[in-house]
C-alpha cells in the first residue's frame, strides 16, 4: 500500500498549523492481523513482523473505531497482512458503516469467497483494493511466492458481480514496469473505477529487496508515457494514479501528508502509528490503544507529537523555504538512509546524503543493462523464516541459498 | 462494466445528473462541512457545493435543480453557477 492520503482535501498539515492546534485525525488504517497468505518481496509490513503476533480481539478493535470516529476519522481502511484471515471482518465493517466510516477492505483476494461478499456487502462494506502483482500469471506468482493469479482474476470478477467499487492495486518496479499497458487493460477489462499504479517506496522488505527491484529511469519515463496516453483515451472509466517512486526525484514527497496530521495506523496488537513504516524508527515510543485512549494517543502521546510543526527540524530543512510544502519528507527514509529520523529525506538533492540515493539509481540502472550473474542479488520473500532471520531471531535459514529465497536468475526463468 | 452500461443506458445522462455510486455524501462534524468520501479519499464541500450534490440523484435535470434551489434558498439567477459546478462535478468524475 502507498500514501493515499495525498487525495484527502480538507484539513491539512497547514490548517492545523494555522489554526494553533492539531487538526483530527481522518484516516484510520486498521491492520488487523501481520499474518498473510502471500509473500511479496515489496510487502510493507515490517520485517519483524514474526516477533509480532499478538492481535487485537473484536472486542478491541470495536472500541478503537468508536474512539477513531469520534475523534473525527472518515476514512477507514481493513488491512494487514490479509484481513480476510479474521473471521470478525465482516462483524468489524458493520459497526463502522454503522459508525458512519468509509469502509475500504485492502486485500489480496485471497479467501474472498462468494458468501464472503455477500456478508460484506450486508455488511455495509463501500469499497474493495484488490493487489496484483502483474499483468501475467507468471510474474505474479513468482512476486507472490504463491499461485494466485487465476484465483485474483476469478475473486475480480465476483467483486465486481456483487456490485463494489473496485480500485486494482498494483506495485510497480523494475520487473513488471515493462508491463504497464497490460496491467492497465487488465484493470480496464475488470471493470476497476481506479486503478492505482503504486511504484515500490523502499521501505521494510522492498528495502531489503531494492538492488533487485530498482527500475532504471528510461523505464519509469516510458510506462509514465502509457500511463498518460491511457488516462486520455480511458480516464473517464478508470482514473488511473501512478505514484512515482522518490528515489528518482529531487524533492521529498510531502509523507503522509505530515505526521500525525491526517493519518493513524493501528498494528495488529494495538501498537499506534503515525505511518505503517513508522514502527521501524528508535527511541520512539509508540502508545498502545490497549492501554491508552485514543485522543491522548492522537493529541497529547510524544510519538504523534515529535514530528509535527518544523520545530524538531535540523538544517537544511530548518532554514529552507520549501520546508512548509514537503514537511522535511519522509521521517522512515531519513532514518533509513541517514541513521537520525530528523534529518532530511535524503530524496532531497539539499540532503548531504543525497548521493548515496544517485549513486543507488545509478548502480542498478548499471546492473538492469549489464544483468549477468556479477550483480546477481538475493530476494526476500516475506515468510516468518526471513523475518526471523532479518530480524536475528533466528540463524537457520541461509539468506543466499534458503528454501524460502529466489535469485535474480530464478526470477528470469519463471518469466 | 457498470459505468458504461448506466452511461449507454441513460439517454443524455447530463441532463439528469446523479452522483456515482462511488461516492458517499454526508455531513462531517469533525470538519463542521459535508464531505464527498470515495476510495480513500475525502473531498470537503462548501455549502453550495453540497446542497448542489445533494440533489443530483437522478431525478432533476437542470432546471428543476436550480428551480429547487433558488426556492430553498430564496434566491435567483444562480444557473450559471449551477451548470459550472455541475461541469467541475463531470470533470472531476462525481457525477454522470
Amino acid at each position: 500500500m502507498t500514501d493515499l492520503v495525498s487525495p484527502v482535501a480538507g484539513a491539512t498539515a497547514d490548517d492545523a498549523q494555522a489554526a494553533g492546534g492539531v487538526a483530527p485525525p481522518l484516516w484510520l488504517l486498521a491492520e488487523l492481523t501481520y499474518r498473510c497468505p502471500l509473500h511479496c518481496v515489496f510487502c510493507y509490513n515490517p520485517v519483524d513482523y514474526a516477533a509480532n503476533r499478538r492481535e487485537l480481539d473484536t472486542a478491541q478493535w470495536i472500541a478503537v473505531l468508536r474512539e477513531a470516529r469520534a475523534l473525527g476519522a472518515a476514512q477507514l481502511g481493513f488491512s494487514g497482512g490479509e484481513p480476510l484471515l479474521r473471521d470478525d471482518l465482516e462483524e468489524l465493517v458493520a459497526v463502522a458503516r454503522e459508525l458512519g466510516f468509509y469502509t475500504n477492505l485492502i486485500t489480496s483476494g485471497i479467501g474472498l469467497t462468494d458468501a464472503r461478499l455477500g456478508a460484506l456487502k450486508k455488511a455495509g462494506l463501500d469499497h474493495i483494493q484488490l493487489s496484483f502483482q502483474d499483468s501475467t500469471q507468471e510474474l505474479n506468482d513468482f512476486l507472490s511466492s504463491t499461485r494466485t493469479f487465476d484465483l485474483k482474476c476469478r475473486v475480480a470478477e465476483a467483486i465486481k458481480r456483487h456490485g463494489f467499487p473496485m480500485v486494482l492495486n498494483c506495485v510497480l518496479h523494475r520487473y513488471n514496469l515493462p508491463h504497464v499497458d497490460k496491467i492497465i487493460e487488465m484493470a480496464l477489462a475488470m471493470g476497476a473505477e481506479y486503478l492505482e499504479l503504486a511504484n515500490t517506496q523502499y521501505y521494510g522488505w522492498a528495502y531489503k529487496n531494492r538492488a533487485q527491484l530498482l527500475p532504471t529511469q528510461e523505464q519509469l519515463v516510458a510506462a509514465e508515457a502509457v500511463v498518460e496516453r491511457y488516462r486520455q483515451s480511458h480516464g473517464d472509466r478508470c482514473r488511473i494514479f501512478f505514484v512515482v517512486p522518490d528515489y528518482f526525484e529531487r524533492r521529498p514527497k510531502r509523507c503522509m501528508n505530515g505526521w500525525g496530521a491526517v493519518f493513524l495506523g493501528i498494528a495488529p496488537d494495538g501498537t499506534a502509528l503515525p505511518c505503517h513504516a513508522a514502527r521501524s524508527l528508535p527511541g520512539i515510543s509508540f502508545p498502545n490503544v490497549t492501554d491508552t485512549a485514543l485522543a491522548d494517543i492522537w493529541y497529547r502521546s510524544d510519538a504523534f507529537n515529535r514530528f509535527r510543526g518544523f520545530e524538531w527540524m535540523k538544517e537544511p530543512c530548518r532554514s529552507c523555504e520549501e520546508k512548509t510544502k514537503d514537511l522535511g519528507g519522509c521521517r522512515c527514509q531519513a532514518y533509513l538512509l541517514t541513521g537520525d529520523a530528523a534529518n532530511a529525506d535524503p530524496v532531497c538533492d539539499k540532503s548531504p546524503a543525497h548521493a548515496q540515493i544517485v549513486q543507488f539509481v545509478e548502480r542498478a540502472s548499471e546492473a538492469a543493462a549489464g544483468g549477468g550473474g556479477a550483480t546477481e542479488q538475493p530476494i526476500f520473500f516475506r515468510n516468518d523464516a526471513n523475518s526471523r532471520k532479518l530480524s536475528g531471531l533466528s540463524h537457520e535459514a541461509d539468506a543466499q541459498s534458503g528454501g524460502a529465497c529466489g535469485t535474480r536468475d530464478e526470477a528470469g526463468a519463471k518469466s | 462494466m457498470n459505468a458504461t452500461s448506466h452511461e449507454s443506458s441513460a439517454a443524455t445522462p447530463a441532463e439528469r445528473p446523479s452522483l456515482k455510486s462511488v461516492f458517499r455524501l454526508q455531513w462531517e462534524p469533525a470538519q463542521n462541512a459535508h464531505v464527498l468520501l470515495y476510495p480513500e479519499g475525502m473531498v470537503k464541500l462548501n455549502q453550495s457545493a453540497a446542497e448542489i450534490l445533494k440533489r443530483c440523484d437522478g431525478t432533476r435535470d437542470l432546471q428543476a435543480l436550480v428551480a429547487e434551489l433558488e426556492r430553498a434558498f430564496e434566491t435567483t439567477g444562480i444557473e450559471a453557477e449551477v451548470r459550472a459546478f455541475l461541469a467541475e462535478a463531470r470533470t472531476r468524475g462525481w457525477i454522470a
